[in-house]
């Protein structure tokens, strides 16, 4: 029977997760070379669900590609969006007004926020705790309404524009951010109480999937991944962008590199982000929310580079300019990609319980790996 | 007042006058089967409704509430959705045993509901070995489990089946240990003696400490032993997809979810009547009073009520715990569950012997 099972020569299992199986979110495709329970080798296959997202920018003006940037990193929707609007401002040269700027900072970290929380939920179901999940959705569920408001959408917000925001924030807005992160604030307490203090969380989840700095570098992990392993490198801090430069926030590092010390960075990074909200609600200066433009940009020719900290990492946006109203080249350089590269260096030598653990604690969005 | 034993009287007498000796026992034998297949049927849906809606109220959600009042009868929906779906046979699993396994865990199942007392008098099978039988026969599922896993010829259901039999097996010991130390207490494999021993008092404060360590590694090790989580790892979901039961769909696999269930109800019931008197009511010594009025509840009513009290245990643990990695799984066995119990064991030795208990 095992001449019909896959086998590598040495007498292996070799196993495909995915592309539909639970453990992907998505359609990820793992080929997995197993020695009984323990992994020798992990090969990720991509390109399940790749729609030449960077080809299909070079046919659209500068203000059309910002709305396919939506669909990438689906969870960082706004944040995707913020980076593209400052390539563009970069390269046109055009000043966001201070209400603009506050308000994308206010909509980057409460997405950083939502994020995060499907991150927790999804990542307790991947251990085998399934009720966390539903608690994550009930606080998510608040700021996608939030959301809806003012953006008019829940997922795919497509609410930054060059020059700063689409419309001006709902009169409810700043009402409706202050009761999220009041009642949130007790929330992410429970959440401690449920998921990080449990025994059996903690031995699934810490030693497991370890990277050291210096791997983490190598590979170009960037975001909570990397900051777990010790590496500082968080935009907002290094290259702050919009207003970040005036808030005071810290950057969360853990030097542990393991699954454990992804998770307590990403825990610690929500109450980083209801900080800076909580400095920016009552202090939204009133303004214009967007700043005068041509109705048909033009960049000047050149290369032009800048890059946003969404939830998952460093999100780059590298715009090659022949000067015309559509870009000649375009590149995203997503953080998931580099931070998937590394699972087989964390999960070789684990359980397929360790490889899914710290599959759940990179955090990956299958369509912002892809495009 | 309502009593199953004084409706099995009438039934009985009924019988016997009107029918020939031979004939009204093997009737009685036909009545007694037709009833334990709906009971097992019946136990089936109302445990997967009752998880449903314990998980539900969990998770902030309502549960199914659209097929009849309160959604009671979405389960009965499901079972026929079940039934009418088409059991497909993945090309190049092995026939004969693909099709046997469902059916072995679930005979075993049904053959473990035998020495159970469900109320005073009630039981089917008073065995003198009793509790040798359970701990025997439960053992037997491990082989439907590892055929099922075997002959999907699937990955995953191999691993499954794999994680399960090292985790049935290990915890199987957990088990029979924890059993020993109320056969040592009461001095009878036979059921109906363990719960006669409970008259004045349930084990679980008679027993002093050493009685609730082992009914804590009863709830553990059978928690592990009916593969439910946090020790699912036989179905690990998010690793394994279903684990062991990932090729079976329609009537096959809807046996090895209701397994599933009148195992859980079956340990718990083990539980109920080792650690927690079965059917007895709760009684405190010299409260003539109060015993009274404990002895007015019926007896199935006690028993119903501890078991499903333990059943609502259980399911609470799978609602919140995660799910362990199959090495911490053997070592919390082999490494603390194991020679705790045998130390356990030792005392209720020494208290067996020395005559501590109550």
């Amino acid at each position: 029977m095992l001449e019909e099972i896959g086998t590598t020569e040495q007498g292996d299992l070799i196993i495909n997760v995915g592309p539909q199986h639970p453990a992907t979110h998505g359609v990820l495709h793992l080929v997995i070379t197993l020695n009984g329970e323990t992994i020798k080798k992990v090969d990720p296959h991509l390109g399940y669900i790749h729609r030449s997202i960077e080809k299909m920018c070079e046919s659209l003006t500068y203000r059309q590609f910002i709305y396919v940037t939506s669909r990438m990193d689906y969870l960082s929707s706004h944040i995707n969006n913020h980076g593209c609007a400052l390539v563009v401002e970069k390269g046109v040269q055009i000043e966001v007004p201070a209400r603009a700027q506050v308000i994308r900072v206010l909509m980057d970290e409460l997405t950083r926020v939502a994020s995060h929380l499907l991150w927790w939920g999804a990542m307790a179901m991947d251990v085998g705790a399934i009720t966390p999940f539903f608690h994550a959705f009930r606080e998510r569920e608040m700021i996608n309404d939030i959301m809806e408001e003012t953006c008019g959408a829940r997922l795919t917000m497509n609410y930054m524009v060059p020059g700063g925001v689409m419309a001006d924030i709902h009169p409810d807005f700043q009402r409706k951010v202050k009761e999220f992160v009041t009642e949130f604030k007790s929330k992410i307490d429970e959440y401690d109480e449920l998921v990080t203090g449990n025994i059996i969380f903690q031995s699934r989840m810490k030693g497991v999937g370890f990277i050291s700095k210096e791997d983490a570098i190598s590979y170009g992990c960037s975001g909570p991944v990397a900051r777990a392993s010790g590496v500082s490198c968080d935009i907002r801090k290094w290259y702050p962008y919009d207003c970040y430069s005036q808030l005071k926030f810290e950057e969360v590092i853990r030097t542990e590199g393991d699954s454990y010390a992804r998770y307590l960075v990403r825990m610690e990074e929500m109450r980083q982000s209801l900080n800076i909200i909580d400095q920016l609600i009552d202090a939204i200066p009133e303004g214009e929310f967007q700043a005068k433009t041509k109705a048909v940009l033009k960049l000047p020719k050149g290369e032009f580079y800048t890059m946003v900290e969404t939830a998952r990492g460093e999100f780059g946006v590298y715009v090659v300019s022949e000067g015309g109203t559509t870009p000649y080249r375009i590149k995203f350089r997503s953080p998931g990609f580099s931070n998937l590269s590394a699972l087989d260096h964390m999960s070789v030598g684990g359980k397929i319980g360790d490889l899914v653990a710290t599959m759940g604690t990179l955090d990956l969005v299958i369509p912002d790996i892809d495009r | 007042m309502f009593s199953i034993e004084k409706i099995s009287g009438v039934v009985h007498t009924w019988l016997a006058s009107h029918l020939p000796a031979r004939i009204a026992l093997l009737s009685e034998f036909v009545i007694v089967g037709i009833l334990m297949i709906s009971l097992f049927a019946f136990l089936g849906l109302v445990l997967v409704f009752m998880e449903r809606k314990v998980s539900a109220y969990m998770q902030i959600r309502l549960g199914p509430n659209r097929v009849g009042p309160k959604g009671i009868f979405q389960t009965l929906a499901d079972t026929l959705k079940l039934i009418l779906k088409e059991g497909l046979r993945p090309t190049g699993a092995d026939k004969f045993l693909f099709n046997l396994a469902p059916y072995i865990v679930m005979m075993v199942a049904m053959l473990l509901m035998a020495p159970i007392p469900f109320a005073r008098n009630v039981q089917i099978w008073d065995v003198n070995i009793g509790v040798l039988y359970i701990s025997a026969i439960s053992s037997i599922s491990v082989i439907g489990i590892l055929m099922a896993g075997w002959s999907s010829n699937n990955k995953y259901s191999l691993l499954g089946a794999m994680r399960s039999g090292a985790q049935i097996v290990s915890y199987e010991l957990s088990a029979g240990l924890a059993i020993l130390s109320i056969v040592i207490l009461t001095g009878s494999l036979r059921v109906s003696d363990i719960v006669a021993s409970q008259a004045t008092g349930w084990w679980i404060f008679k027993g002093h400490i050493p009685a609730l360590i082992s009914f804590v590694i009863f709830i553990i090790a059978v928690t592990a032993e009916t593969n439910r989580a946090p020790f699912d790892l036989a179905e690990a979901e998010s690793e394994l997809t279903a684990g062991f039961h990932t090729e079976y769909s329609g009537m096959q696999f809807a046996l090895f979810f209701l397994a599933e269930y009148v195992n859980i109800f079956i340990v718990t019931a083990i539980g109920a009547t080792l650690f927690l008197g079965g059917w007895m009511p709760f009684h405190i010594g010299g409260w003539e009073a109060f015993n009274h009025i404990m002895d007015f509840i019926p007896s199935s009513i006690w028993f119903f009520g501890k078991t499903f009290f333990l059943i609502f245990i259980i399911m609470w643990f799978r609602w919140t715990f995660p799910r362990l990695r199959i090495d911490q799984l053997l070592n919390l066995e082999w490494r603390y569950l194991l020679p705790i119990g045998l130390f356990n064991l030792l005392l209720m030795t020494v208290i067996g012997i020395l005559g501590w208990h109550f």
